[in-house]
Parts: structure tokens; C-alpha cells; sequence
């Protein structure tokens, strides 16, 4: 198992698979007899489906099945009252334009494609909005509490401030379009026994939906989902199609593919919420902040809620004795909305961090130098000390490498020919998170180590982490370990997300070396050996192929006593045409402030990435909709923007790589949300610098430039 | 709403499909001992011959002839047919790169390249770009520089890569993000990809 291809210790451990095609994705695994399926979905946006004629696909060259919700297999979890209103095959409803209707199966993909064109539907249409911005106007649509209101100090303290301001803030849907597009292959063979490869960031909750939603054991079902191609979040639940994949394969008894289109990746596998939310912020003209108050409205769909984390903020960024939140969600008839990487953070961030530019420069201050005025000594919110915070060091780095000295505070000051140049900072934040896991290490006399866990690599490099962790520990070079997830038969671990796999897992592997090393010393100590003795010596004295240890590992009481969160640090010069009003990223410096950096090079990766995702959030994203008839009109990626190559300039990252003592047994805490968080309002904040124009509404796009005054 | 169990009778739409709809022209184009087979419901398989054209092309290095649908395309052939899942469907619509291969030696996204298009051509995945167990010098030079995250957009980009290096379009870092932005990664790898491909360029990264 030795992997000859790491030449250097950082070296990703799975990239060799990743270089030559052998990484396999979901729809990658050979089953005999696999079938194709192809979805039919919905025209209309809302209503009731009248009738579904299926009869000419059926009769279609390779057809094997059409699955709707006419002749779906029984799924006795969704024959139940209550739970998700969106039972797929089990409603005649339709909530969204584009809803899955049925699943045609056939021998082939080609012939899939065909005989859905075939299907014919016809429905009872009614009324509907997919205008997220209409609705909030609309004192009739339904408006709900997203998060309980909050309240520190007086109530819109900004309002009596010395200097104020309010500014109301845009934010389009966006969508996460991972590279890999969403399916799976689900295989029901007899006596309920099911086999699914999975495009998931949690092996064991796919496994737990799949065991739900048809009521069979839990030990019936396998989940694989070894490579992961990018998630961004969009892979958090098992979806719909997902489900009708697995009734398809249950009705004919064969495995089927589901690999849906580019164009279905936007309707019905979520999206990035769309967003307006208003900041207040009150100051006394020394820059002391007193007053900031966030009022936030989120999309959400009208048959599932979805809620996240957009004021989240505002609590305890800023030392501030007067905060208010207030927080809520308006349903419109499209798919529901998923955590996009950052997740409401990135979209609260983008309000609150250019509003702290806006007073900066109210008060003719310099951006970075009110925030660390306004930096807090402990968590306000919560009334504790944070574990650690070293954002003033992360300032100090990062102005010094963009080069802030050069940046005048008089907006268009800096021309370099028709272009206008500017400077612009942020700050992001994200809840430090630890879970629970297990891990399984199993140490063997041939020198190797294997490690288990069902845990995910959607792209940050889980494997390379875990790995280097366990070489530390136990001292095996990093090619004589290997690390094994994504499969649901493996100790249980968590979804990747929140930022929180390396923490949470990572305790665990932990724990199991700890544990291993202390297990070889007692062997050692048991045959008269040195207690420093090499492990393959002592296996070997011992007759032991090998030893091995389950470990599961959580947070304790140490989240009690500390505010625990990571932080990044964005600087970003921009270049704005003033005849066309394009603008260009030119330089990007981002500064980490996660605890111990476990692995150098993913970790700087993923930072890198949080940048280009930043980049595509505040100048190019966004998913538009004709709401006369409810669909998304630039639905593919030539419409909608995703940074290119060239759209990227050089990212300088740094870290302050200093362990935080509580968190965890590695100091390290997570890093995949702060590397987009407060980006968008850090280009913005340039732009504004360049140009004096301040764009409130993402994507800053040249006719927005142009159209400012 | 009731469900059912019921399994479909599988089989039916083939033999459906030749009697029906193929017949009249089979009647004229067929030897009769395979008009036969087919009225006799015969072969799955038979049917087959009425909707696939002979196709004959090189993937690394490998003769195939073989016939296909002509609606299926270069990137579906490679990966449904012959397996070699290593190029990728990323969109289906040549906008995003990650089934770039090359055929006779220039970069081509193979979703918009049907099957039938390529006769008589060579191809070159992923799969065929390392020698052996000797990786190309780019496939080390991603790893080297960490060009990637996920991986899926990978291949596309290593293929990609390579040609952009042949073309000579590398005489800047400016250059190669222009001649490589057909190539979409959402994990943001383009600063990585961009140091692995200067370095191949001067002449670095042996594997």
C-alpha cells in the first residue's frame, strides 16, 4: 500500500488518483446490468399535475421503466403523515419549475435522453412568485422568524449615534455548480438489500435518509462516496432525485445511474438563498463604534423552511454595547435553498463588512485602523474569553503585503491610466466547530497504518490532513499510511461541513495514535524491550500481524469556558475601467487565523479557492430568474459566471499557524467557510476606493458601476 | 396515492420497436435469416445492428472497431462504453472542460464531438498520458503544485495543460490563464495550475 508517488510529505495523498483518472466518482463504479435513468421534470411552476402520459417513452427502443408518481414502489416513510412536505413521487403538487415529475429508465443513457422527451404531462396551474423582492414588498406574503430576535443595550442605538449610517444590502441567488454534476447509482437487489454510490458530504446521513424514507434497517444499506467531486454544501442532504433513483432501481430490481444536467443543477439541488438585509451603525466621531443594528430577509422555499446564519456576525465581531438582529425568511415558490460554502456568514458578511467601510469612511478613518479600534477583547455575545484571536496580527501581515500604504482613504485618488485603482479589507469569521467521530487505526508489523473513519473529502484534502496528523503522532512516513473514508461501514463520523471534519475527525485520529503508541510501549515494556523501540520490532517480538484501536472523540467542557471561532483576513486591490466599468481583481492577500496549520499545502489550496469562490460571489454570480414564468434563464455555465483562469491574479496566502490551546488536541481549528467569508464586501470595499461608487447589490457588474453616481 | 410494486415486462419495447417501426425499412435492407431471428424475438443484441454505424478509431493506443449510435458522443463512448471513466462530464455543453481529451493530438472537448465524428481518428485520454507507471510531467507538476481540490475538473485541465504547452501559448503567466480558462475548476486550483504548467514549460517536473 505504500504510495510511491508523494515525494514530498505535503504532497496530496490521493493526488496521483486525482492526476490520472483514477479517483473514482460516483458514476464511475461498473454494476452488471446497470440501467440509465433520465428525469422528466415539471414546466410549470405551480399547481397539480393532471396527467402523466408515460406510454410512448415506455414503448421506446431500451426502455425498461417509467417511474412517476403514478406506479412508484412503496416507500412507507414517505406513506406517512407529517415530516418533508416534498415527498417526490408521493404528491401530484407541484412547488417549483423544473420539480422532478418521473424517471425514465433505460438500457442506455442515449435512449433515456430520448424516451423522456416522450413523456407528456398537463397540469392544473395557479398562481405563483419566484420574486424573492416582490415578496418581502408584499405585506400579504407570508414572513418567518428565521432565527429569534436579539437584542444587546438599547435598540437601534445607530439612530441617536454622532455619526450614522443605514445602507440596504443585495445579494442574488447563487448557485454552488460543483464540477461534478449531482446523481447517483443506487442498486436495490433482493431481501432489501441496498448498495448506493453517492455524490454525498455525509456517507452515514445518506444512509440514514435512504433508511427512513423506505423503512428497511440501517445495516441494509451500504453508502460508497469515496471521491467527492466538490460539494460546496449543495451535497448536505440526500435530495429528492436521489430517492427517486433508489424507488427506480426497488420497481425494476436492476442498478440505476441518475447523473442530472448542468441545467438541473440549478432547479433541484439548491442554491445559495438570495438576500436583502439593512445595517445600521451608530459612532462617536473618535471611531468608537455604539450602535449596530442587522435586519436581514432570506429566500426560502414554500414547502421546506431553510434558515441560516446571517446575522450571526454582528453579535460579537465588533466591541459594541448596543446590538440588535432581527432575522427572517420569505418563501417563494422555487427549489429550497442549502448552505453554499460560508453559508449565511458569507451573505451576512458581505452587509456588515461593507457597512464598516461606509462608516470608516463617514468618519474619515481609515478602514483598518476602525476596525481595530473597534476590535473586542472577549465575546460580547456570549459573555467569554475567546480561545483565541490574533486579528490584529493578521491586519498587521496582510497590510503589509498588499502593500495598504499605497492606498489613499480619498476614493479615486490612485489613476493609472483608464484605470482607477483601490484597496479594500474584510474581515470573515466562522464558529470553530468539533463534533463527534470515531476512528479506527489499525497498526500492522509490515510498518503500515490504516485509518477508518466514514467521514468525506469533498476537495479539501481530509485524507492528506488525517494522515499527516498520524505520521506526527506515531512518526510513519506519510506513504506508509493510509487513510480510508467514505464509506458508511466505517466508524461513524459527521457531514463535512461547517468547516469542522479536520477538528472533529482529526481529534479522533488523535486519540487512536495516542492510543496505539501507548498500547507498542506496553508491549515493549511486557518483552523487555526499550521503551523507544520501532513498532514493527515490537509486533514482530510479540507475534502480532498487528494491533488496533477504536477511539471516538468529542468536544468537552473546554466550549463551555471559550468563544471558539476562526478568522480570516482579506485584502484585495481591484482595477476599475472608468470607460467601461469592468473591474479586475489584481492582487489578493488572505490571511488565516485557524490555530495550527496540520497540512501546509491543502490548507493554503483551500484558501486560495475561498478567494477565486469570493471573487465569482462579488463580480460575476448570479442566478437570474424570468419570474413571469418561474425558471431560471442563464442556467449553464456560459450564462452564469463561475471565475475563469484569467479572471484570477496572484493570491498571496498566509497563516498565523499558532495552535489554539482548547479546541482540540492539534490546536487546529476549520477553514473551508473563512476562506469565502467577507471576501465579496472586500472587493466591493476596493471598488469603492478606485471609484467612490458603492455598490450594494452583488454582482458588481460594469452596468452597475456605470449606472452609480 | 397507492403504490405499486408491480415490476414492468422487461424486454416488451425492444422487440415492440423492431417489428413496429423498423420493419418496413428491415424488410428491404435485411438478410432474411436475420429478418427471422428478429420476428422470432430472437436477440436483444440483433436489434442493435439496426440503429449503430461501424466505427473505427485509436484510444491510447488501442485499435477499436466497433459500432455506436450516432447520437452518442465522444465523451459518453469513452466513459459508457470503453470505461475509461478518467474524462469527465462537467456540463454536457463544452463550457466547462472537463472532458477535454485529444484527438489527434489537439485539445477537444469530447461532449461536443459525437462518436461517429472521430473515425479513423486518435485519442488520448488521461489514461494514456503517463507512460507506464512513469507519470507525465505534468500529472507530477499538479500534484507538485497542488493544482486541484476535488479532482473532477483534473483530467480536463492536465489534458488541457499539455496541449497549452505544445500550442506555445506560455510566455506568460497572463498567457497560459488565457489559454486555459476553457477549463472551469470551482475549488479555485487556477494559481496552482498556472505554476504547474510555467514549470513544465521551462522544462521542470520530471516524473
Amino acid at each position: 500500500m505504500e504510495n510511491q508517488f508523494l515525494r514530498d510529505e505535503n504532497d496530496r495523498v490521493d493526488g496521483i488518483y486525482k492526476v490520472t483518472g483514477k479517483a473514482k466518482y460516483f458514476a464511475e463504479y461498473e454494476l452488471p446490468g446497470l440501467t440509465y435513468g433520465v428525469l422528466v421534470t415539471s414546466t410549470i411552476t405551480k399547481g397539480k399535475i393532471l396527467s402523466l402520459d408515460t406510454k410512448a417513452a415506455e414503448k421506446a427502443p431500451g426502455v425498461i421503466s417509467v417511474v412517476s408518481h403514478l406506479n412508484k414502489p412503496s416507500a412507507p416513510g414517505y406513506e406517512q403523515e407529517g415530516g418533508s412536505p416534498f415527498k417526490i413521487f408521493y404528491t401530484d403538487k407541484i412547488f417549483f419549475n423544473g420539480q422532478p415529475i418521473a424517471i425514465v429508465v433505460a438500457n442506455t443513457f442515449e435512449k433515456a435522453t430520448y424516451a423522456a422527451s416522450l413523456v407528456k404531462a398537463t397540469y392544473a396551474k395557479e398562481e405563483f412568485n419566484t420574486d424573492f423582492e416582490k415578496a418581502i414588498g408584499d405585506a400579504k406574503a407570508k414572513k418567518l422568524q428565521g432565527q429569534p430576535d436579539y437584542k444587546r443595550g438599547i435598540e437601534n442605538a445607530y439612530k441617536t449615534a454622532e455619526v450614522q449610517i443605514e445602507a440596504k444590502y443585495h445579494l442574488p441567488i447563487e448557485t454552488h455548480n460543483p464540477m461534478e454534476l449531482h446523481g447517483i447509482i443506487a442498486d436495490w437487489r433482493p431481501n432489501n438489500q441496498v448498495t448506493v454510490y453517492a455524490k454525498t458530504q455525509g456517507v452515514k446521513a445518506t444512509q440514514g435518509t435512504i433508511a427512513n424514507v423506505f423503512k428497511i434497517p440501517i445495516e441494509n444499506i451500504q453508502v460508497n462516496s469515496e471521491f467527492v467531486g466538490g460539494g460546496f454544501g449543495m451535497a448536505l442532504r440526500t435530495w429528492p432525485v436521489e430517492i427517486a433513483t433508489v424507488m427506480a432501481s426497488k420497481h425494476i430490481g436492476k442498478p440505476v445511474k441518475l447523473v442530472i444536467t448542468r441545467m438541473q443543477m440549478f432547479t433541484m439541488v439548491g442554491n445559495r438563498p438570495a438576500a436583502v438585509q439593512t445595517i445600521g451603525l451608530g459612532a462617536n466621531k473618535d471611531g468608537t463604534l455604539t450602535g449596530i443594528t442587522h435586519r436581514a430577509f432570506g429566500e426560502t422555499s414554500v414547502y421546506e423552511n431553510f434558515t441560516e446564519g446571517v446575522v450571526n456576525m454582528a453579535k460579537f465581531m465588533y466591541q459594541c454595547d448596543n446590538v440588535n438582529t432581527q432575522y427572517f425568511v420569505v418563501p417563494v415558490d422555487l427549489g429550497v435553498p442549502i448552505w453554499m460554502r460560508g453559508p449565511g456568514e458569507a451573505t451576512g458578511a458581505f452587509a456588515l463588512e461593507s457597512a464598516i467601510d461606509e462608516m470608516a469612511h463617514a468618519l474619515d478613518m481609515d478602514p483598518l485602523e476602525f476596525r481595530i479600534k473597534n476590535d473586542p477583547e472577549k465575546d460580547q455575545q456570549r459573555n467569554k474569553p475567546f480561545s483565541d484571536k490574533n486579528i490584529k496580527e493578521a491586519y498587521r501581515i496582510g497590510s503589509q503585503k498588499i502593500g495598504w500604504s499605497e492606498r489613499k482613504n480619498k476614493p479615486g485618488s490612485l489613476i493609472d491610466g483608464q484605470w482607477k485603482m483601490g484597496y479594500g479589507v474584510s474581515i470573515g469569521v466562522f464558529n470553530a466547530n468539533r463534533g463527534r467521530a470515531s476512528v479506527k487505526g489499525i497498526l500492522k508489523a509490515d510498518g503500515t497504518l490504516v485509518l477508518q473513519s466514514a467521514t468525506s473529502d469533498i476537495g479539501p484534502g481530509t485524507g492528506t490532513g488525517m494522515t499527516l496528523i498520524a505520521s506526527k503522532l506515531l512518526g510513519i512516513p506519510v506513504n506508509k499510511i493510509k487513510f480510508e473514508l467514505g464509506d458508511s461501514s466505517l466508524p461513524p463520523a459527521p457531514s463535512q461541513g461547517g468547516s469542522a471534519t479536520l477538528s472533529t475527525v482529526g481529534s479522533a485520529v488523535n486519540d487512536v495514535c495516542v492510543s496505539l503508541k501507548s498500547t507498542i510501549a506496553e508491549l515493549a515494556a511486557n518483552s523487555n524491550m526499550d521503551a523507544t523501540s520501532n513498532f514493527v520490532e515490537v509486533l514482530k517480538k510479540n507475534n502480532l500481524p498487528s494491533i488496533e484501536v477504536t477511539k471516538q472523540s468529542q468536544a468537552g467542557k473546554e466550549r463551555d469556558d471559550y468563544s471558539m471561532y476562526s478568522f480570516s483576513i482579506h485584502f484585495v486591490k481591484v482595477k476599475v475601467h472608468s470607460l467601461t466599468g469592468v473591474v479586475k481583481v489584481d492582487k489578493i492577500v488572505s490571511v488565516g487565523d485557524s490555530g495550527t496549520i496540520v497540512s501546509p499545502k491543502t490548507a493554503r489550496s483551500q484558501m486560495v479557492g475561498g478567494a477565486v469562490g469570493g471573487v465569482g460571489m462579488a463580480l460575476t454570480e448570479e442566478s437570474i430568474i424570468d419570474h413571469r414564468y418561474g425558471r431560471y434563464i442563464n442556467n449553464n455555465f456560459a450564462d452564469y459566471h463561475v471565475p475563469v483562469n484569467a479572471d484570477i491574479p496572484e493570491i498571496e496566502v498566509h497563516f498565523i499557524n499558532k495552535p489554539d490551546p482548547y479546541i482540540n488536541p492539534m490546536g487546529a481549528k476549520g477553514m473551508g467557510e473563512i476562506a469565502l467569508i467577507g471576501f465579496s464586501a472586500a472587493v466591493a470595499n476596493a471598488v469603492f476606493n478606485a471609484t467612490g461608487k458603492r455598490i450594494r447589490t452583488l454582482p458588481i457588474t460594469p452596468d452597475k458601476i456605470l449606472a452609480s453616481s | 396515492m397507492q403504490s405499486s410494486d408491480k415490476k414492468p415486462n422487461q424486454g416488451d419495447s425492444r422487440r415492440d420497436f423492431l417489428k413496429k417501426s423498423s420493419l418496413i425499412t428491415a424488410i428491404a435492407l435485411t438478410p432474411s435469416v436475420a429478418l427471422k431471428a428478429a420476428e422470432n424475438q430472437a436477440d436483444e443484441r440483433f436489434a442493435e445492428l439496426f440503429e449503430k454505424i461501424p466505427l473505427n478509431l485509436t484510444v491510447n493506443n488501442k485499435a477499436y472497431k466497433t459500432s455506436v449510435e450516432p447520437r452518442i458522443t465522444l465523451l459518453d463512448y469513452l466513459r459508457e462504453e470503453l470505461h475509461l471513466m478518467g474524462t469527465k462530464k462537467g456540463c454536457d455543453h463544452g463550457q466547462c472542460g472537463a472532458c477535454t481529451v485529444h484527438v489527434n493530438g489537439e485539445r477537444v472537448n469530447s461532449c461536443l464531438s459525437l462518436a461517429v465524428m472521430n473515425e479513423g481518428k486518435k485519442i488520448t485520454t488521461i489514461e494514456g498520458l503517463a507512460n507506464g507507471e512513469e507519470l507525465h510531467p505534468m500529472q507530477a507538476a499538479f500534484i507538485k503544485h497542488d493544482g486541484f481540490q476535488c479532482g473532477y475538473c483534473t483530467p480536463g485541465q492536465v489534458m488541457s495543460a499539455v496541449a497549452c504547452v505544445k500550442e506555445g501559448h506560455t510566455n506568460s503567466r497572463a498567457e497560459i490563464s488565457e489559454y486555459m480558462s476553457g477549463n472551469i475548476c470551482r475549488c479555485g486550483a487556477y494559481p496552482n495550475i498556472v505554476d504547474a504548467i510555467v514549470e513544465v514549460s521551462k522544462g521542470g517536473t520530471k516524473a
